[in-house]
């Protein structure tokens, strides 16, 4: 598989200039995401009004992958319901892990598509995934750090 | 295989041979491998010898009169014997075999400290540690109500030794520190630290673990009290290593595990433990792997570690210059005295893309801390990228590096 597959153009920008990125103090609802075995850190910002997710930001270190995905991820957020968010971590983390079933194109997966090489590369699904996995936990007002592992 | 002397240049073409793993391509080019420091490629005669063991010999030690069982135990204890040799130990007793260095370091803090700290004392490590030189002794340290203290680096990578030398007290207890540091590579100036250490009565363990497979190491003339290492990061096995020690305070130590093996006699009421060195080996060891680690001592003394020493030597100031003189490549760790490693960062690239891409060119590096934070936060950087070298590393591979890091800038540029 070719490099640029992986590192699509999309992803490059969004690492070097993720969007999104910052504190947001009008935030209503946060979780804090951590890779132990690369160090990778998230914060993730979310106002969430009536069920919906209106707001996303986020702060943190970490490789072009996980910075990408945290960015397209707050991207594709906004304007979610919470239901929606959370089909769309399922459908995410199955696109990355290999484990989506036959009629699970991308075609329509719009940005997130761009993270489908990533399934060929194992060691750094967790990367891609970091910042969904955080995102779960923040819906579930978990009070915990979320971690890959 | 081509023997050395210590003057000889090494035949390279015909030791890269030796060693089956090197011999392979990725992502269809010929591998480079340069991930050494995490664990190095075994070579033909100490997999023949681990298979030896599994196909004639398999059996456990120091029980059964039958042929096989001596045979094992013969084997066994004849590695053992290697290695005393290899690091110029003055007896068999003191070579202790172990899971590796890890699990070494974690006896001594174990055993040593359940001898020697109490609440109020100090031990000593520095900033430079792999996580297993720091988190037993913490452990021990909360256990015992004592104090862990650290020996700061400078920007370079090297430890501030006039801070050592503040830092003892009549509290110090223990001190232990890298030979190399696995992070950055900076060779310590343990004789130094020793000879300050001893001046107080003060035991230093050295972890040396990424020095031994790059230089001749001779526990009797560094006048070290502990010395640990791992059979895998010296063309070994995985799941062995050593814990050396003076006989005085292996003496003295209380047991770390029990069971088998490490008994004298057993009652309900009292049991008696077993001579040095069974004495910390209970349980049925890993025997093949204890095999493999003497033939991988062998290996290296026909290689000659003389001769690794100042070929590696050459080919870390080449491949020093070479990926120094790349721009966007900072150095992490420039140490005047250097061994195995060389830790970079590339601006605005982080070193899980560049490894990542690098493997892509049959390169294969460690992006990532290292087990060692402390080092990252004291540099702040989150993870470097590291190359580390084997004596069968060559220039051209060195070459092939800095071509792969010319990639990753290529796919990273705007």
């Amino acid at each position: 598989m070719d490099l640029r597959e992986l590192y699509q153009e999309l992803i490059v920008d969004h690492s070097k200039q993720p969007r999104n990125f910052g504190p947001m103090p009008e935030s209503n609802y946060h979780a804090d995401g951590f890779n132990p075995l690369c160090g990778d850190k998230i914060r993730l910002y979310l106002k969430i009004e009536d069920n919906v997710i209106t707001e996303t930001g986020f702060e943190g270190s970490g490789c072009a992958i996980s910075t990408a995905s945290a960015s397209i991820m707050t991207e594709m957020l906004k304007g979610q319901t919470i239901t929606q968010a959370e089909a769309l971590f399922e459908r995410f983390h199955s696109m990355v892990t290999g484990s989506m079933g036959p009629d699970g194109g991308v075609d329509d997966f719009g940005k997130l598509a761009v993270f489908s090489g990533i399934k060929e590369y194992p060691a750094r699904v967790k990367c891609a995934t970091l910042a969904w996995h955080t995102l779960r936990n923040a819906l579930l007002e978990r009070d915990e750090t979320a971690k890959t592992e | 295989m081509i023997v050395g002397n210590g003057t000889e240049k090494l035949d390279l073409v015909a030791l890269r041979r030796d060693f089956p793993a090197l011999d392979q391509e990725v992502a269809g080019k010929p591998l480079v491998y340069l991930d050494n420091a995490a664990t190095a490629q075994t070579p033909r005669q100490v997999i023949d010898a681990m298979e030896r063991f599994y196909r004639e010999d398999c059996a456990n030690v120091h029980r059964g009169v039958h042929e096989l069982s001596q045979r094992a135990t013969e084997a066994y204890e004849a590695a053992r014997c290697q290695v005393q040799e290899f690091i110029g130990a003055s007896e068999v007793g003191e070579i202790i075999y172990t899971r590796g260095a890890t699990d070494s370091l974690n006896l001594v803090a174990h055993s040593l400290g359940e001898l020697k700290v109490d609440s109020g004392d100090e031990v000593v490590i520095s900033a430079m540690e792999h996580h297993s030189n720091i988190v037993p002794w913490q452990l021990m340290c909360e256990r015992r109500g004592a104090k862990l203290r650290v020996i700061p680096i400078n920007d370079s990578g090297e430890l501030l030794l006039d801070e050592f030398d503040r830092m003892l007290n009549d509290r110090t207890r223990i001190i232990s520190v890298a030979h190399v540091s696995n992070a950055l590579g900076t060779i310590n100036p343990v004789r130094e630290i020793i000879a300050r250490a001893h001046e107080l009565d003060i035991p230093v363990v050295l972890d040396g673990a990424q020095a031994i497979p790059h230089m001749h190491v001779n526990v009797q003339d560094l006048n070290c009290d502990f010395y640990v290492f791992s059979g895998h990061k010296m063309f070994g096995p995985t799941g062995i290593g050593i814990l050396y020690g003076k006989r005085t305070f292996l003496e003295q130590m209380p047991p770390y595990q029990s069971g088998g093996d490490m008994i004298e006699s057993v009652t309900f009421e009292k049991t008696t433990f077993n001579d040095l060195p069974y004495k910390f080996e209970a349980g049925t060891p890993n025997i093949a792997a204890a095999i493999g680690l003497g033939a991988a001592v062998e290996y290296l003394s026909k290689v000659g570690m003389d001769c690794i020493e100042s070929y590696e030597r050459e080919l870390l100031d080449y491949a020093t210059k070479a990926i120094g003189s790349i721009d966007d490549v900072k150095l992490i760790g420039v140490a005047r005295e250097k061994a195995g490693v060389i830790s970079f960062v590339i601006e605005g690239i982080h070193p899980h893309d560049i490894g990542t891409i690098l493997d892509r060119e049959g390169v294969a590096v460690r992006g990532g801390h290292h087990c060692a934070q402390p080092v990252m936060d004291y540099f702040k950087v989150s993870a470097t990228t590291r190359a580390s070298f084997a004596f069968y590393n060559t220039r051209q591979e060195v070459d092939e590096l800095v071509f792969a890091i010319g990639k990753v800038k290529e796919l990273f540029s705007d």
